[in-house]
């Protein structure tokens, strides 16, 4: 049974991944999961400098789901270089690194930092507000991932996820721009921009009023984004949003993604992404299924 | 710590011991290593409700491998943990955070505030804290709970909003009104209260060491939800914000801003 899937030259021993926010860089998690039986650890957005994040509260449970606003705090490149990498090459697992920046320049000056380390892949979160222009996010337009695309793509020596936002009209022209940009890897979905009103008390649930919905509520938004951008584009997807077991991540799968990504589940069950790896092996002997490169993108 | 678990607990016991307070006891090997002031992430069996609630240890019995939990019902999740039975199972991880530093309180005077639901693990704290004196002030809104398990470890002075038992008003009123001075504080309670101790304690040089609260995610120090402020740089975060789950929930008070 031949559970390995192939992101832009580099191969990973299963589809299963963490997704960027929910795992820190894999420390922490660590005394639950081990990190060995993950197909790659995705770390926490870092940028080039430290950033504070935003006031509490920063999350709200909501049925399904969560509503976060953690404001990507993190403690900048030279930590994170100096600490996280270390520690994650302990492990037989690949290092996808998060990047994310407030302007272009932000963004190329990590990734340039990481081009001559040992991680094998950065994923891009254009889901930030980009200060130069009002604060629109990167990601929200077309014409600007494509531009952050190329930008990025020069620096970078590592093969580039473009990790696209779903608060957009047709996510299909965002993987298309970032495509056309010299995206390796396109990664979907972040969170969808959601808000909760705490009725008591007559007050926002979190500081920041809107946060990025994000768990098992967005699921079946998620397929869809993740089955029309796999008849868009020729690149690999790595499929994400409310994952929560093996059939959910398969659900990802079948639709046309090449890898998948557990988030919030790791914090309703700290084991979830090893129990995945499990289910989906599980599945593979149970349909007779010699090779999970099989299954992506079956249903059509 | 190191010594955190995840596993499903049974329930040993469930009482309402007030008005919303509940105490329940849990089979758990978290019991081993847990210390006073630390907490354990509970999981609700509604898969709809994702995320674990911190709730804080009340008491801990190694013997039979028990912790008491002492919770009010605040929503869905605390109102579904309050609706199990004896036998019935919970999914728990723990134990969390890192506790009061009770080696702080050798031959001195200590202090002990707890305040509405901050009460509970000054319980555990009362226990196995060893000091000159032990002096417990502990708020409550109007009906008291807890006041016979803190009464066997120290002096205790209640204190209520409505006068209804002890001095009328908050545990520094009470504290004020029964002359007691202290060496170092521990304190567990609503922010406005860590906020008002903060600041006697800074007046009056007394060393203090309070436990915090915010919503959390993950409860094991990745998600970065429930931090607070610094005053200085935190070494982990890099910023001026640290994380109540893994480096507190208890912090010297000094530490941090409120």
């Amino acid at each position: 049974m031949n559970t390995s899937v192939n992101l832009a030259g580099v191969t990973l021993k299963n589809p299963v991944m963490t997704a960027s926010g929910t795992f820190g860089s894999g420390a922490e998690y660590s005394e639950f999961v081990d990190l060995n039986k993950l197909g790659a650890v995705v770390t926490k957005g870092v940028a080039n400098v430290p950033w504070p994040g935003n006031p509490t509260p920063r999350i709200a449970e909501v049925y399904g789901g969560m509503l976060n606003a953690i404001g990507l705090q993190n403690p900048g490149i030279d930590v994170f270089m100096n600490r996280d990498i270390p520690f994650l090459k302990q492990y037989d697992t690949k290092i996808i690194v998060n990047v994310c920046g407030k302007t272009t320049e932000d963004y190329c000056d990590v990734v340039e930092k990481l081009a001559d380390t040992e991680v094998d892949l950065l994923e891009i979160n254009i889901s930030c507000p980009n200060v130069k222009e009002g604060g629109i996010a990167f990601g929200q337009n077309a014409k600007s991932i494509e531009a952050i695309t190329k930008e990025v793509k020069k620096y970078a020596k590592q093969p580039i996820i473009m990790k696209l936002s779903p608060n957009v009209t047709d996510i299909t022209e965002m993987a298309k721009a970032a495509e056309a940009g010299g995206a390796d890897v396109l990664s979907l979905i972040n969170t969808l921009t959601g808000m909760k009103i705490d009725v008591e008390r007559q007050k926002f649930a979190i500081a920041n009023k809107t946060g990025g919905l994000s768990g098992p509520a967005v699921k079946p938004v998620a397929v869809r984004m993740v089955y029309q951008v796999a008849n868009a584009v020729n690149v690999p997807i790595i499929g994400m949003g409310g994952i929560c077991n093996a059939e959910d991540a398969l659900e990802f799968i079948l639709a046309g993604a090449t890898a998948v990504s557990v988030g919030t589940a790791n914090f309703s069950n700290p084991c979830t992404t090893a129990e995945v790896v499990a289910g989906i092996e599980d599945y593979m002997r149970r349909h007779n299924v010699e090779d999970i490169k099989d299954l992506i993108g079956l249903v059509k | 710590m190191g010594e955190k678990i995840k596993e499903t607990a049974v329930i040993i016991s469930q009482e309402e011991i007030s008005e919303d307070i509940y105490s329940m006891w849990i089979k758990t090997k978290a019991s081993k290593t847990a210390k006073p002031g630390q907490f354990v992430a509970l999981y609700c069996n509604d898969g709809s409700r994702m995320l674990p609630r911190p709730i804080s240890i009340c008491e801990i019995d190694k013997e039979k491998e028990a912790l008491r939990l002492v919770y009010r019902v605040v929503g869905k999740g605390t109102d579904e943990f309050s609706k199990y039975h004896a036998g019935a199972e919970v999914d728990v991880m723990g134990p969390l955070g890192n506790g009061f530093p009770m080696e702080r309180a050798e031959g001195k005077k200590a202090l002990l505030i707890g305040g509405g639901i901050g009460v509970p693990p000054i319980v555990e704290l009362a226990k196995q804290l060893k000091a000159e004196e032990k002096n417990i002030v502990a708020g409550y809104r109007n009906l008291l709970f807890l006041e016979e398990e803190l009464k066997k470890n120290g002096s205790f002075y209640p204190a209520t909003e409505d006068g209804s038992a002890g001095v009328k008003g908050t545990v520094i009123d009470a504290i004020k009104e029964n002359n007691i001075d202290a060496d170092v504080i521990f304190a567990c309670g609503p922010t406005p209260m860590l906020r008002a101790l903060k600041e006697y304690a800074e007046e009056k040089n007394i060393e203090a060491w309070i436990s915090m609260e915010e919503k959390m995610a993950c409860g094991i120090g990745a998600c970065l939800a429930c931090v607070c402020k610094t005053k200085e740089k935190d070494e982990h975060t890099n910023v001026n914000n640290a994380r109540i789950c893994k480096e507190g929930p208890v912090f010297n008070a000094e530490e941090v801003e409120l």
